[in-house]
């Protein structure tokens, strides 16, 4: 189940391959700068060597030799919801109306809500507890760092990680619903990139997040923030059933977003206000971003 | 002579008010096997950390390998091995596979990086134990694996911190070994350790550091030579009564040290103070005459013993 990357597909990262059975001196093995990271600035390059997919190829090969069930445990949370939840619960509810006056199986409705959960979910726990984990008790940046890897590297090495692990997951999840003829529109497609986009808003957040937490205790405030959002983010029933006041402010969270994004795609509703969505995810990523990297130096490079 | 692999003048790290490196000045030369000798919290790691441009320095000047760790870390780190303090396996990962990894690590080509830790399992005796988890391993087979792995980008600085602390004898001997093989084929080494008699087996040249500064330099030798005499007597007359024998022995020696359990003379001939206290009628439970260390030499320089 889990994905298997090539590692010899990677391409070369060396300045000059040795071709000779001569080993090549440390000197050449300098990492070359990858196209873009040349044009960084002096300041970021000091923090990134441009070989960030290198930790995604050590998270897979981990998952392979350990865990894998453990990972594969992510995938069935959703699935175990949506039997629960859509079905079970779904035939008392019976049909739910949308806004355009669309009648929708309870299960369909939830289903897509159920799939940016887990997208925010997965994202989020890797890059919180996973990170934190591996950054205070298992020590995995520490020797990381003592390559030519830079703090950049890790973060967005992991944030891949998690990315690709979410789209496993994703991808597992949406042939459910296919199976369960949840999906009404061939656009359903799209929610595997939409999920993608999801969870790396959630990942850079939950990094930059992380990068300030420094005991359990604090870790725990992250939960208090999610169960809520899950909860009461049009996951299990439609917006209006609050107040003006409340919609406004669920409509400034972020799973709002994500939420009305897949549905709009699995039920078919295509339209440009599924560009306010996307927007909204795109400036999470650029915030968490820039505020994870200025974190990093002071995380790493204390 | 070459260009030095670290120069450091006025190096200083400061964590808010406190100053845990102070203004130090040191080189290391190319082939080099040089130690930081000193008590925990003397600033060794700390220093180590600058040097291995994962820690930016707040003040002084630091050139490794001719560049600047503030601008240049992952071209610095590229050529650098690094065995910390404590070991930091990839515990999710086998041995052998730990090792091809951290190679990826640094941009070297899989096929490299793969008969690499052939060899480096091979050196670190554990190719019986490649497909075995990190976790599975004995202490001294993960601090033997640490080292193999900081030796996988084959550096031309290895910085070992505290190599063989909390190791059994044994594997103590087996990691000497091993460095000094490292060392005959002109590895740098870069040292840290509160063990004199490491650093007696494995440094050319050391600095003894205290409270964040140099307080001497030179060849384990050398700082002998120069801070203690060659001989030392370590008397035992009951802790309520070494204080007072103390007094008696004034002018026994080149020197006197009063520790709580025992009182050091220091002597050019220790035989000689022997017959000196059983013609004053004085009676040590024990007495052990030895040569000086570099435990001596940091007790003069500092009033303190290194391990505590």
């Amino acid at each position: 189940m889990s994905p298997r990357v090539s590692e010899d597909e990677r391409g070369p990262e060396v300045s000059r391959t040795p071709s000779s059975a001569e080993a090549p001196s440390s000197a050449d093995l300098v990492p070359r700068r990858r196209g873009l990271s040349a044009l960084l600035p002096a300041r970021v390059r000091a923090l990134y060597a441009g070989n960030a997919h290198m930790l995604v190829v050590r998270g897979v090969l981990g998952a392979r030799t350990n865990n894998w069930i453990v990972v594969l445990s992510g995938f069935f949370e959703p699935v175990f919801f949506l039997l629960a939840m859509g079905l079970g619960l779904g035939t008392f509810i019976g049909d739910v109306e949308l806004a355009n006056g669309q009648q929708v199986p309870y299960a369909a409705f939830i289903a897509p809500a159920l799939l940016a959960v887990s997208a925010m979910n997965g994202a989020v726990y890797d890059s919180t507890w996973n990170v934190f984990f591996k950054m205070h008790f298992g020590k995995l940046y520490d020797a990381v760092l003592n390559t030519s890897m830079g703090p950049l590297d890790v973060a967005l090495g992991e944030i891949s990680y998690a990315l690709l692990r979410g789209l496993v997951y994703a991808t597992g999840f949406l042939t459910v619903m296919q199976v369960l003829g949840l999906n009404q529109s061939w656009t359903a497609i799209l929610s595997l990139p939409a999920v993608v986009l999801i969870a790396f808003g959630f990942a850079s957040i939950g990094m930059a997040v992380t990068s300030y937490m420094k005991t359990f205790q604090q870790m725990d405030w992250i939960n208090f923030v999610m169960l809520p959002m899950f909860l009461f983010s049009a996951t299990f029933f439609p917006l209006d059933v609050y107040p003006e006041v409340i919609q406004r402010l669920i409509q400034a969270l972020p799973l709002w977003h994500a939420v009305e994004l897949v549905r709009g795609l699995t039920l078919g509703q295509f339209g440009p206000q599924l560009l306010i969505h996307v927007g909204y995810f795109v400036g999470m990523i650029a915030i968490g971003i820039v505020f994870t990297t200025r974190r990093l130096r002071a995380l790493f490079l204390d | 002579m070459s260009e030095p692999v670290v120069h450091a003048s006025a190096l200083t790290k400061k964590y808010g008010d406190f100053t845990a490196v102070d203004a130090i000045d040191f080189e290391v030369a190319p082939g080099e096997s040089f130690g930081l000798l000193g008590p925990n919290g003397a600033g060794k790691s700390t220093t180590m950390r600058m040097v291995g441009a994962v820690s930016a320095r707040t003040g002084g000047e630091l050139r490794v390998l001719g560049m600047d760790p503030d601008t240049h870390g992952p071209q610095i780190r590229a050529q650098l091995g690094v065995v910390p303090p404590e070991d930091t396996l990839d515990a999710e990962l086998k041995v052998r596979d730990h090792l091809i990894v951290y190679g990826r690590y640094f941009g070297i080509p899989r096929s490299v990086c793969a008969r690499r830790a052939e060899e480096l399992l091979e050196f670190a005796q554990l190719t019986e134990r490649a497909k075995a988890k990190v976790d599975d391993l004995s202490g001294g087979m993960k601090r033997r694996l640490t080292i193999a792995r900081a030796l996988i980008n084959d550096p031309r600085v290895l910085m070992l911190d505290e190599p063989t602390t909390g190791l059994d004898p044994q594997a103590r001997h087996i990691l000497w070994d091993r460095l000094f093989r490292l060392k005959e084929k002109g590895t740098t080494l870069i040292v840290t350790t509160h063990y004199m008699d490491e650093a007696e087996q494995l440094c050319d040249r050391l600095v003894v550091v205290d409270h964040g500064r140099i307080m001497a330099e030179g060849s384990p030798a050398e700082l002998i030579r120069t801070y203690s005499s060659r001989e030392v007597v370590e008397l035992r007359f009951g802790s309520d009564r070494n204080a007072a024998v103390a007094e008696r022995l004034d002018g026994v020696g080149d020197r006197i040290e009063v520790l709580p359990d025992r009182i050091l003379v220091y002597t050019a001939n220790g035989e000689e103070v022997l017959e000196h206290l059983s013609r004053e009628n004085l009676h040590p439970t024990t007495s052990l005459v030895r040569r000086s260390s570099l435990e001596d030499v940091f007790l003069r320089l500092t009033g303190r013993s290194l391990i505590e």
